[in-house]
């Protein structure tokens, strides 16, 4: 069944960036997640400026203040942790370190595994064979232990950790980027390519890698709150940030022994990641239809014939 | 057989009568008509053959009946569907739901891509049964056993417990036949079912679906592409283009006196014995200088090895010599298995060979490496026989066209890829501004041009044509080769013209080999080949082409339908 469709542009000779806008308008939930995202970056930015020393100026009178009360200033709106400082400010500047931390670890180990994936798929040479045996040995090893020994030995500062980070997480894209690339080379258009003389480098970047990249985004995106939270646990054995440097991580680990008598502690930071993870989320599915030329009609305008 | 929870009385008049169906596809544009206004009906018994293009709207039409499209993007506009008087979009789903596989069933073109991989056969047939409550366990294995082997699969016992890969692609469309006639359907809608089939095996399976239709008096929806077919099938036609039907009535009458600009043009595509003598698509003088070189070539393929068993090799390939000379067309012809995709591969270096040497230039092809190679895949190109499969989906024309100029940096400056682009698009007959659109916004015939349009962009001296028009119906086959053939004369190509297709190649190839189980077993100037075939395979190749039904049948051919189905309910009682 063939089903042909007239031209895709909508307004011709628009801008690719009003486009996308008008795109991501026709996806309220995307727009809500994109709005959402652009306001953690800036309260990460601008955080320190916006909150001064609130985040670790101790409130002996505040301790563990519940939230929703306006007696103390809106700097308490969410309350008060255990030492008295306000979960708000407290979130407002964890967010640098924790999304700062995170996008690194995702981002490098999202290059490095998809690079070596693509590598890994289309070749036959005994290098691709040795990518994947160093894959499986990270996979097999456990990576709690992995990060312990080299942050043990390395020392814990915040490179290392993204290090760590992207190593164990690597795998994943790795294993997916490859699976991809074992399909899609086998296809007509790869061929007609070969035929037409690319080289391996043309191919991958200009034929595969297009098609695999929606996939690598999706699965990095999901595991944004993994790496958050594996963070928080080296955080926790003391291999990670060290205080008074904070993350969400941390701060979730801290309330971890509050929540019968104030859940508050634990709950905020962690809505912060759930609601961060959930925007990512949204917004590669919206990335991935924009993506697909196929797909696109979901987010343009359908106009039905009168009758 | 008559099932007691049945929700739809079974009452006269046609089966299936389908009225004023509009449906559209949405768009950022204004909507896309499909299907424009068309009503047909069939009546018990009959064969009706909707025909027509690709992106005509046969396929949507009967996917309708079957609720098979996605709303969104599709939109039904208006229209009614009526199955024995009852009006099917007032049904719910639950209800649809028995009608189809029960009611009316559906064969589809490729068997391999809607036959689960993981299941055996046997399995996916016995789920009809269940699905529908209509057998179960041991049972529903008894009648697969007995469908298999009604449909003509060999040794149903065993082959039973088989897995979708492990059939021949003929023989999977009979495991897909079976599966749409398990519950005795009233209607079968076949769409495009021996399109991927070889000639002879396509006989095979149509002569099957007539028995079929024979024995339980169902009535069948054919759909296709292909006069032949349509011809060997049809009781009545209705003729499809845009979206609307332009011509119905009885097939002998549509054939021999053709009444619409359409049907007329298609009918006179259709490349007829004899005056294929007289074509001017050959070339006018082929004797120019040797240009390919081929000497015996062989291509095996390792099936198995093992530590302890030997190598099990499949020559797909056997000690081929041929050779192509310069403003040559040579057609390969044979069934699918017969080895000539091989030799297009081997050729174009998609696929070592086993041994032998290819020429080109005074240079071996299998020899060549780094820039000699990348010099070479500059000067012969391939056109392969899915276009779309062929075209990276996240690539507009634009990029498509001018990918050759992106691998060769030498050939056009990036300032002209515009224009130039432009100027092959207009050379294959397509218009300048759809550069910006995708692979999939274009109908099968406009695909193929944008992949003729790219294999001419590097100025090829040699196109290797992989079933390039296979997939396409005669009016678009036509043009294509008519595009083909001025090109030729204009720019002094030469072509490898791979095909199953024997009238095609006797309109356009100067030369024919004909191949079998990697062999050659005939060549010779294509008058000589057609007027006396010496190898009773070819002999066996010409005569599968389909016969129109009108010609087979003894009876009176002007019988209307309703004397048709008399006659089939004599039949049917006879064989039962």
């Amino acid at each position: 069944m063939t089903i042909i469709t007239p031209d895709s542009r909508g307004s011709a000779g628009a801008s690719k960036p009003r486009v996308l806008l008008t795109y991501l308008k026709r996806d309220r939930l995307a727009l809500a997640a994109a709005i959402f995202l652009a306001i953690l970056v800036l309260a990460a930015l601008l955080g320190p400026w916006l909150v001064g020393d609130g985040a670790s100026r101790l409130g002996l009178r505040q301790r563990n203040l519940a939230p929703f009360a306006f007696e103390h200033g809106w700097i308490y709106f969410l309350g008060a942790d255990t030492l008295g400082r306000p979960v708000l400010a407290r979130l407002i500047v964890g967010a640098q370190n924790t999304l700062g931390i995170a996008a690194a670890a995702v981002f490098t180990s999202m290059l490095i595994g998809g690079t070596l994936g693509l590598v890994a798929g289309y070749s036959e040479r005994w290098y691709s064979h040795l990518i994947l045996r160093l894959a499986d040995v990270v996979m097999s090893f456990p990576s709690l232990l992995l990060a312990l020994i080299v942050l043990y030995t390395l020392g814990p500062s915040i490179t290392n950790l993204v290090v760590v980070l992207a190593i164990t997480r690597m795998p994943i894209y790795l294993r997916t980027a490859r699976a991809e690339v074992l399909e899609l080379r086998e296809r007509m258009f790869v061929s007609a390519a070969r035929s037409m003389g690319a080289g391996p480098a043309r191919i991958l970047l200009r034929h595969i890698a297009p098609l695999v990249l929606p996939t690598l985004v999706t699965i990095s995106a999901i595991d944004f709150a993994t790496v958050i939270l594996s963070e928080s646990a080296l955080s926790f054995l003391g291999l990670g940030i060290q205080p008074p440097d904070f993350t969400w991580g941390a701060m979730v680990a801290n309330g971890r022994g509050y929540l019968a008598t104030a859940w508050w502690i634990a709950f905020w930071p962690g809505l912060a990641i759930m609601l961060t993870t959930l925007s990512l989320n949204i917004l590669s599915n919206w990335a991935r239809t924009v993506a697909d030329p196929q797909q696109r009609w979901r987010l343009q305008t359908l106009r039905k014939a009168a009758r | 057989m008559k099932n007691a929870h049945n929700p739809i009385p079974k009452g006269e008049g046609p089966i299936l009568k389908i009225e004023g169906l509009t449906v559209d596809f949405l768009s950022n544009d204004k909507p896309v008509r499909a299907v424009d206004n068309v009503s047909f009906h069939v009546d018990r018994g009959e064969t009706l053959v909707i025909l027509g293009e690709s992106g005509s709207g046969k396929s949507v039409s009967t996917s309708t009946v079957m609720d098979l499209i996605d709303c969104p993007p599709g939109d039904i506009v208006s229209g009614s569907c009526l199955l024995d008087g009852t009006e099917l979009s007032r049904l719910n789903q639950e209800a649809r739901r028995d009608i189809n596989g029960r009611r009316i069933a559906m064969i589809f073109q490729d068997p391999l891509a809607y036959l689960n991989p993981v299941y055996t056969v046997g399995r996916q047939i016995a789920e009809v049964f269940e699905s529908h409550d209509a057998a179960r366990g041991r049972q529903a294995r008894a009648n697969t056993i007995e469908l298999l082997r009604r449909v003509g699969i060999p040794e149903p016992e065993s082959r039973v417990d088989f897995y979708p890969h492990q059939f021949s692609g003929g023989q999977r469309q009979r495991v897909m036949i079976a599966m749409a006639i398990a519950l005795k359907p009233d209607i079968l809608i076949a769409d495009e079912p021996t399109t991927a089939l070889d000639v002879s095996v396509q006989a095979q399976i149509l002569d099957l679906l007539r028995d079929l239709q024979r024995e339980t008096g169902m009535a069948l929806v054919m759909i296709t592409h292909d006069l032949e077919v349509a011809a060997s099938m049809a009781d009545r036609i209705i003729v499809m283009n845009a979206g609307k039907v332009v011509e119905s009535g009885l097939a002998r009458e549509v054939f021999s006196n053709p009444q619409h600009a359409y049907t007329r043009r298609m009918i006179a595509a259709l490349p007829h014995g004899d005056a294929a003598e007289t074509s001017h698509r050959r070339s006018a003088d082929a004797t120019g200088e040797t240009l390919l070189k081929v000497e015996h070539l062989t291509k095996e393929y390792v099936l198995a090895s093992g530590a302890f068993a030997g190598k099990r090799t499949f020559k797909a390939v056997d000690d081929v010599t041929f050779e192509v000379r310069k403003g040559e067309t040579l057609g390969i012809v044979g069934e699918s298995g017969s080895g000539k995709s091989s030799i297009a591969r081997v050729l174009l270096r998609l696929n070592d060979p086993s041994s032998g040497k290819a020429i080109y230039a005074g240079e071996n092809i299998f020899e060549m490496s780094g820039k000699g190679l990348v010099a070479f895949r500059r000067k012969v190109q391939m056109v392969f026989q899915d276009p779309y499969g062929s075209m990276n989906p996240r690539m507009n024309v634009q990029a498509i066209i001018s990918e050759p100029w992106a691998i060769h940096r030498d050939l056009l400056p990036r300032s002209r890829w515009r224009d130039r682009v432009a100027e092959l698009l207009d050379l294959v007959g397509l218009k300048p501004e759809h550069a910006e659109r995708y692979p999939h916004q274009f109908s099968g015939g406009q695909r193929q041009r944008i992949a003729i349009a790219r294999a001419l962009a590097s100025e090829p001296e040699l196109i290797v044509c992989d079933e390039a028009v296979s997939a396409l119906d005669v009016s678009i086959q036509a043009q294509v080769i008519d595009l083909l053939a001025d090109l030729r004369t204009r720019l002094g190509l030469s072509y490898i013209f791979i095909t199953h297709d024997l009238p095609i190649v006797r309109h356009f190839a100067d030369r024919i080999l004909v191949m079998k189980q990697g062999q050659i077993v005939e060549e010779g100037p294509t008058p000589t080949l057609f007027g006396a075939p010496q190898h009773e395979y070819t002999q066996s190749l010409l005569k599968a082409v389909p016969k129109p039904k009108w010609l087979m049948s003894t009876e009176a051919p002007s019988a209307t339908p309703g004397e048709l189905r008399a006659r089939r309910a004599r039949n049917g009682g006879m064989a039962g």
